[in-house]
C-alpha cells in the first residue's frame, strides 16, 4: 500500500513543481529551456524502460527522436509556407517545382500528428522483429542501434534539397495556427510538454508494475529461463522497445515547437549517446531516475557552458564519470542508499540489482 | 483501490493541462502580421558600459577555427575600449560557447539577447549555425554580425554579413581559372550546405562559360578517406580542382593528392576554406603552390593590416597567423561602431537605419570596406593567393576594386535559375 501512496505523492509533487512552481519562478527564457529539458526527459523515460528494465542498451534513440521531430517540423514548415507554396529551403537548395511525394501527406495535420508517434513505433517494430527474433542482444544490439543513428543522420545530410541537409528544418514560426513568437504561446508549449512527460511517466509506471513489467525484468535477468517457462522473450522485449521509440518520437515532435529547430545534429551518434548518459546518471532501473538524470544533465550543460564557456566540456565529462564510478545506481539510488544507512543494516552482499528493481517498482 | 487512484490521477493531470492550455492562449499566426509580438530586443545602456555578445564554438569540431575569430573580436573590443569606447561607453564582451551544435547556437543567441541585453552579437561560422540563429535574431529584432564567407542566397534584415558572398569569392576564383586557360574542373567538397550550394553555382558558371565539370564528389564532414576520390580526380584529367572541403578532411585529401603524384603545376587545387590557420595545420609540404580564394591574407599590403597583424601577434603570440574570417570579424566590430556612432544610439532600429542610409566605411586591414545598405553585405576586394612554402599566402591576382555584394547573383545572367 505505502509504495502506491508514495508514487501518487511523487506524481502530485512533480505536477505541482511543473505546473505551478516552475512557471512562477522562471522567466520566459528559462522556462523555454526547461521545456527542452523535459523533451529529453521523455526520451529518457523510454530508455529507462528499454534499458533499465529490459536490458536493451538503446544507443540509437536519436533515430526515433528525429523521425518524430522531422514529422512534426515538416508539417509546421508546410503550414508556415501556406497552401501551394514550398518551404523556403526547398527553393533555395533543391530548386524543386513540386513538393516531393513523401512530403505530401504531411500537409494533413492529423496525419502528421499521428506520424510523430506511429512512424517511430512502426520502424522500431520492424527493426525489433528482425533483431529480437534473431536473438541479437548485448553489445551487438547497442552497436546495431548506433549504426542506425549514424546512417539516418548521413541520409538526411545528403538530401539537402528535400530535408534541409545539415541545416535541418529551421525557422519554424507557427504551431497549428498559434504564433511561436508570442511568449504566451511558448508558455503553452511548455505546459503541453509537461503534461506529456507526466503522461509518459504514468504509462511507464503502469507498465512497470503490471505482470508485463515483471516479465520484462525477468527477460533482462534470465532470458533463457523465461523462454523455458513458455514465454517468447522476443515479444516481451519488442513491446518495451516500441514503447520507448514512441516516447522518443513524441519528445522529438514536442522539441520542434519548443526549440524551433530539428537537424541531423540532434539525431546522430553523439546525441543518441547523450540521451543514454542522462539515464545512466539518473539511475536506469527506476521510474523517476532517467527523467531526473536527463533534466540534470541538460541543465548542467547549459549552466556550465554559461559560467565557463571555454572549459565547460571538461566539467561535463567529470559529471558523467563521477556518478557512474561512485553511484552505479544513479541519482535515484541515493534515496535507498540513505535509507539503508539510516536503518544501519548491512548492505546486501550480492549485487545491486534486486533492491533497485523493487525500489523502482514501487 | 489502485484503479480509482489511477483514474483520479489521470483526471487531475488532464484537467491541469486543460486549464493551463486554456489560460495560455496567445496570438494566432494570422494576428502577428498586424501587430508583431513584442517590441524587439531591448539594449541595456543603463551602466557605464554596454554589453556585446560573442557567439563562437569554443568546443567541438569547429572550435579550432572559431576560437581565432573570437580572439580577433576581443582584440577589436580592447582597441575600441582603449580609444574611449563607443558613444562614451566601454564595451563589455559576453562570450558564449555554441559548442559546434546548431540548437545550442540558437539557445545561446536567445540568452545573449534576453538575459544579457546585448547591443549586438558577433560570431557564428558554419551556415548551419547561422540558419539556426537567424530566426532568433529576427524574432527578437536583434543584430548579428556574421564574419565568414558563405554560400549567399540569404539577406536577413537583422544580420550584417561581413564575409564574402559568392560573387566576391567563388565567381572571381572561376574568372581567374578561366583567364588562366583552365577549361575543365573537378569539384570536391564536404557534404554540407556550403559546398553543395557553391558547386551548384560553379556548374551554372561552367555551363555558361564553356568550362567542363568532370566530376563532383562529397565526403562526409570529418572524413579522412580520400583514395577513391583522388583516383577519380586523377583519372578525370581535369585542368583544375575546386576544393570546398572543410577542416580535417583537407589534411587527408592533400596528403593523398601529393602521394598520387598530382602537383600544383599539373593540376592546381583552388580552395575556398583554407586560410593561414589551416595551412599551418595541414602542412606546407602538401600545400605549397596551391591556390586559395579569399578577400584578405596576412600578407595583404597596407598600413591598416600592418597594425592589425602586429597587434594580434603582440596579444596572442608571434606564431599565430591572421586570416580572412578573423579579419572580417575584427572589421565587423568597427563597422558596428561606425553605425552606432552615426546613429548616435545603440538602439537596434536606429543602428540599422544608419547602415541602410549608406556611407558606413572603415579602413580595414583588407582595404577600404563599405557596407551596402541595401543588402547589409560589404563591398570586398576578391584576392587569389598562392600558398608559399613558409605557410603564408601571397596574392597573385585581385579584382582591382571592391566588388559589390550580390548575394542572389541577380546581376549574372547565367545564374538566373539558381535562386
Amino acid at each position: 500500500m505505502s509504495p502506491r501512496v508514495r508514487a501518487l505523492a511523487g506524481f502530485g509533487i512533480t505536477a505541482v513543481l511543473l505546473f505551478a512552481v516552475a512557471p512562477l519562478l522562471l522567466g520566459d527564457f528559462r522556462l523555454g529551456l526547461l521545456a527542452k529539458y523535459l523533451c529529453f526527459a521523455i526520451v529518457a523515460v523510454g530508455i529507462g524502460l528499454a534499458w533499465g528494465r529490459g536490458g536493451m542498451l538503446a544507443l540509437g534513440q536519436g533515430v526515433f527522436f528525429g523521425l518524430g521531430g522531422y514529422a512534426m517540423a515538416m508539417h509546421l514548415k508546410l503550414a508556415d509556407a501556406g497552401p501551394g507554396n514550398l518551404p523556403d529551403f526547398m527553393t533555395l537548395y533543391g530548386q524543386l517545382d513540386a513538393l516531393p511525394w513523401w512530403w505530401v501527406p504531411f500537409q494533413n495535420p492529423i496525419f502528421a500528428l499521428l506520424a510523430t508517434v506511429l512512424l517511430p513505433m512502426t520502424v522500431a517494430l520492424l527493426l525489433g522483429l528482425l533483431i529480437f527474433r534473431r536473438r541479437v542482444r548485448g553489445a551487438y544490439f547497442a552497436i546495431l542501434s548506433q549504426a542506425l543513428a549514424a546512417a539516418f543522420a548521413i541520409l538526411l545530410i545528403g538530401q539537402q534539397g528535400t530535408t534541409g541537409g545539415t541545416n535541418g528544418l529551421t525557422d519554424i514560426r507557427g504551431f497549428f495556427g498559434y504564433d511561436l513568437n508570442d511568449p504566451v504561446n511558448r508558455r503553452m508549449i511548455y505546459f503541453i510538454v509537461a503534461v506529456a512527460l507526466l503522461a509518459m511517466l504514468g504509462i511507464t509506471w503502469q507498465l512497470m508494475r503490471s505482470r508485463y513489467g515483471e516479465l520484462l525484468v525477468a527477460v533482462r535477468d534470465g532470458e533463457e529461463r523465461v523462454r523455458f517457462l513458455g514465454y517468447d522473450p522476443a515479444n516481451v522485449k519488442l513491446v518495451a522497445y516500441v514503447v520507448a521509440a514512441g516516447m522518443a518520437g513524441l519528445a522529438g515532435a514536442l522539441f520542434v515547437p519548443a526549440v524551433g529547430i530539428i537537424s541531423p545534429a540532434l539525431i546522430g551518434v553523439v546525441p543518441s549517446i547523450e540521451f543514454v548518459i542522462g539515464v545512466a546518471v539518473g539511475g536506469r532501473a527506476s521510474l523517476a531516475g532517467p527523467a531526473l538524470g536527463a533534466i540534470a544533465v541538460a541543465w548542467a550543460k547549459t549552466a556550465l557552458s554559461e559560467r565557463v564557456p571555454s572549459a565547460w566540456t571538461y566539467f561535463e565529462g567529470l559529471l558523467f564519470v563521477l556518478p557512474i564510478v561512485f553511484l552505479p545506481g544513479g541519482i535515484a539510488s541515493l534515496v535507498s542508499l540513505v535509507r539503508r544507512r539510516r536503518a544501519a543494516a548491512p548492505p546486501p552482499a550480492v549485487d545491486q540489482r534486486p533492491p533497485l528493481v523493487r525500489e523502482g517498482a514501487a | 483501490m489502485f484503479r480509482n487512484r489511477g483514474r483520479r490521477l489521470a483526471t487531475v493531470i488532464v484537467s491541469l493541462g486543460t486549464v493551463a492550455a486554456l489560460t495560455a492562449c496567445g496570438a494566432k499566426t494570422a494576428d502577428s502580421a498586424a501587430a508583431p509580438a513584442g517590441g524587439g530586443a531591448v539594449v541595456d545602456t543603463s551602466g557605464a558600459s554596454v554589453k556585446i555578445g560573442l557567439l563562437n564554438s569554443l568546443s567541438g569540431t569547429m572550435a579550432i577555427s572559431e576560437v581565432t575569430v573570437r580572439d580577433a573580436i576581443q582584440l577589436a573590443v580592447e582597441e575600441i575600449n582603449a580609444a574611449g569606447g563607443v558613444l562614451g561607453k566601454q564595451l563589455t564582451p559576453v562570450s558564449e560557447d555554441g559548442a559546434s551544435d546548431w540548437p545550442t547556437f540558437a539557445e545561446k543567441a536567445q540568452k545573449l539577447i534576453s538575459q544579457d541585453k546585448v547591443a549586438a552579437v558577433f560570431g557564428c561560422w558554419t551556415s548551419s549555425s547561422r540558419k539556426a540563429v537567424k530566426p532568433v535574431f529576427e524574432k527578437n529584432k536583434a543584430l548579428l554580425f556574421y564574419p565568414v564567407q558563405y554560400e549567399g542566397l540569404e539577406q536577413s534584415p537583422y544580420i550584417f554579413y561581413t564575409g564574402a558572398t559568392t560573387n566576391q569569392q567563388i565567381v572571381p576564383a572561376l574568372d581567374y581559372l578561366k583567364s588562366a586557360g583552365k577549361t575543365s574542373v573537378y569539384l570536391v567538397g564536404s557534404d554540407y550546405v556550403f559546398p553543395r550550394t557553391a558547386n551548384k553555382i560553379i556548374k551554372a558558371y561552367a555551363a555558361a562559360n564553356g568550362m567542363k565539370v568532370l566530376g563532383e564528389d562529397y565526403a562526409p564532414l570529418g572524413s579522412t578517406e580520400f583514395s577513391t576520390i583522388v583516383n577519380k580526380v586523377k583519372a578525370s584529367g581535369a585542368s583544375a580542382v575546386f576544393n570546398t572541403l572543410n577542416g580535417d578532411s583537407n589534411v587527408a585529401f592533400f596528403k593523398e593528392y601529393k602521394s598520387s603524384g598530382l602537383t600544383a603545376e599539373s593540376m592546381p587545387v583552388v580552395s575556398v576554406s583554407i586560410a593561414e590557420e589551416e595551412v599551418k595545420s595541414i602542412g606546407t609540404q602538401y600545400l605549397a603552390g596551391q591556390l586559395t580564394a579569399w578577400n584578405y591574407y596576412q600578407t595583404t599590403e597596407g598600413a591598416a593590416n600592418d597594425k592589425f597583424v602586429k597587434a594580434y601577434k603582440a596579444k596572442y603570440g608571434a606564431d599565430k597567423p591572421t586570416s580572412d574570417p578573423m579579419e572580417a570579424a575584427y572589421t565587423s566590430v568597427y563597422l558596428w561602431k561606425a553605425m552606432a556612432e552615426k546613429a548616435g544610439s545603440f538602439e537596434i532600429e536606429k543602428v540599422k537605419a544608419a547602415a541602410s542610409a549608406g556611407g558606413i566605411t572603415y579602413e580595414a586591414p583588407e582595404g577600404l570596406v563599405t557596407v551596402d545598405g541595401a543588402t547589409q553585405h560589404v563591398f570586398k576586394t576578391a584576392r587569389i593567393g598562392k600558398i608559399g612554402s613558409d605557410g603564408l599566402i601571397e596574392e597573385v591576382w585581385n579584382s582591382g576594386e571592391p566588388v559589390k555584394p550580390d548575394p542572389y547573383l541577380k546581376s549574372y545572367s547565367w545564374a538566373t535559375g539558381l535562386s
